[in-house]
């Protein structure tokens, strides 16, 4: 296997400009979708939910509202993102024919995701300071959790891009893999209060540590489980990371 | 000096082999044609010569290196023009060229100069801040040719350049390909178009089924396969066989093009009397490339 230079950052460069060029045709959906899923649930359905320790129900989803989106973020960048400029405009090959090679490419990609990630987790808890729904200073943390997460999800993400035959197979991504992973790793109730099967399967879903994490932060409470996680998120990142850079230099050079 | 050469290079995927044992010496500073039908190999080629596609076996050493220890090195003096258009279409004109300089490492001052300079060389500053997808076919291929100069290349490698051009834009490409003759730029060009070859290349290699079949000036190709001069005789059904007999009791060196019989390796016409009632059904024409190309590569469609 070969590993990456510091030349990765001209892809990651190319993207940022790409995006801050063309921000205003995809970023406001990614902004206002999970505005309107925190408010919605968090005051719609929050009226009927009574939480245990007495706090409210939009504060308890908020946390996992943001890095959820964040995954969304990462996953739709090194997933939709990498394949059009990959398979439809080529531009990896172009890319190789310089003194890059394929594992900066993918590594640029996948730092490229995980500062999706990043943005849009500052932006989700600026909007979600502005509601009053953060109190603890620690939540300024939360950008480096959102920053992992997205380095997790990227990776998982350009893995996947690099072994699909088409783009359709990403449907499969979405709502075999992504949406279940949403909607499992206690965002929106606590883990406890499913039966415990489906505890102890919610752990295999690699937002579930990032959903610990991205909760104690905000709350400003911390325990030595949080370890735990911060451990999985890093093993599982690099696992994948480097998984890959060996797929995605197998489909561009043979 | 040799600068690229190649040693019983061979290119497989599964059982089609792509490039079969192919060796190369290119000298620096020449303009070295690759000729071959569709699906010869030329493309796999020349993955492997810019270094993006693995070698099955053989070896290739470029600027005095082996190209694998030193694949880095040698893509920062390279200038790769692809077949297929692989530019930014996130970005606009300048900003691909300002994209791909960055990717050299070229300052942002030098890469703004080289930028101007190469969209004026091809009469292209007007589109300055034009996107990709407002400009037509031919500007994109001077596009794509400029980008592959940004870097200063000492190597250029160009995959059918003049593709799809008019007249006006792929003499305007020529004219540079050869400009660049000056400042010793090697050229590896891959065409189809027998007159680029004819006009552009020092020597040419004609590649058919993943091998080089023949190589040398064009001049020297032609003399060796099908001569200066070609006699063409028009036939029609009744005379065929009997013309056709005759020729091969000549010992004459020929082929049947469709309704006409191309003759070879003939200067004076004299071993042809009587052969035709009318002499307006006999013609002498000088041999083109495009004539050794169909020698050594077959009339049939290559795949």
């Amino acid at each position: 296997m070969r590993l990456f230079s510091w030349r990765f950052i001209r892809v990651w460069q190319r993207n940022r400009d790409v995006f801050f060029r063309l921000w205003h045709s995809e970023a406001p959906g990614f902004i206002a979708e999970p505005i309107i899923i925190l408010l919605a649930m968090g005051l719609g359905l929050g009226a009927y939910v009574g939480l245990v320790d007495g706090q409210r129900y939009i504060e308890f989803i908020t946390p996992g509202i943001i890095v959820g989106y964040a995954m969304f973020s990462a996953s739709f960048e090194c997933t939709y993102g990498s394949f059009i400029r990959m398979e439809y405009q080529k531009t990896f090959d172009a890319i190789i024919a310089t003194p890059l090679n394929v594992e900066d490419v993918a590594a640029g990609e996948i730092f490229w995701g995980a500062t999706r990630s990043v943005l849009t987790g500052c932006v989700m808890l600026t909007v979600a300071a502005a509601f009053q729904l953060v109190h603890s200073p620690w939540a300024l943390l939360l950008p480096i959790v959102c920053f992992l997460e997205g380095m997790l999800f990227a990776s998982i993400a350009l893995f996947f891009t690099s072994i699909v035959p088409s783009i359709y197979s990403f449907n499969y991504y979405f709502s075999l893999f992504i949406t279940p992973v949403f909607f499992f790793s206690g965002v929106f109730f606590p883990l406890s209060s499913f039966p415990d099967v489906v505890q102890k399967l919610s752990w295999i879903a690699p937002l579930t540590p990032v959903v610990y994490l991205a909760r104690a932060v905000v709350n400003g409470e911390f325990q030595f489980n949080l370890l735990w996680a911060l451990a999985l998120i890093v093993a599982l990142t690099v696992l994948f990371f480097f998984i890959s850079l060996v797929t995605m230099r197998r489909r561009l050079t043979t | 000096m040799t600068i690229i050469k190649t040693r019983n290079l061979t290119k497989k995927f599964g059982d089609l082999v792509a490039v079969d044992d192919v060796n190369l010496e290119i000298e620096e500073g020449e303009c070295f044609g690759l000729l071959g039908p569709n699906g010869a190999g030329k493309t796999s080629l020349i993955r492997m010569i810019t270094a993006v596609s693995p070698l099955t076996s053989g070896d290739i050493w470029m600027l005095d290196g082996d190209l694998r220890s030193h694949s880095q090195q040698v893509k920062a003096v390279l200038g790769v023009v692809p077949q297929l258009d692989n530019l930014d279409p996130d970005l606009t004109v300048f900003q691909n060229l300002m994209t791909f300089a960055r990717y050299f490492d070229i300052p942002k001052r030098e890469a703004h100069r080289r930028s101007m300079e190469v969209l004026r060389l091809f009469q292209l500053e007007d589109r300055c801040n034009s996107r990709i997808r407002e400009l037509s076919g031919g500007m994109r291929r001077r596009l794509l040719v400029a980008r592959g100069l940004i870097n200063l290349p000492r190597i250029l490698v160009l995959d059918e350049p003049t593709i799809g051009l008019d007249p006006q834009a792929k003499y305007l490409v020529w004219h540079k390909l050869v400009e660049l003759k000056s400042q010793g730029v090697t050229r590896l060009l891959c065409t189809q178009n027998m007159e680029e070859a004819t006009t552009l290349c020092d020597r040419v290699a004609v590649m058919h089924q993943g091998k080089i079949m023949s190589l040398g000036t064009a001049a020297d190709l032609i003399s060796r396969y099908v001569g200066n001069k070609i006699w063409e005789i028009e036939l029609n059904s009744e005379e065929k066989g009997k013309i056709v007999n005759e020729l091969e009791n000549r010992g004459l060196d020929f082929e049947i093009v469709g309704d006409k019989v191309h003759i070879f390796h003939l200067e004076s016409g004299e071993s042809l009397n009587g052969l035709v009632d009318s002499p307006e059904k006999l013609r002498r024409r000088s041999a083109t490339l495009e004539d050794v190309f169909f020698r050594l590569t077959g009339r049939s469609l290559a795949e």
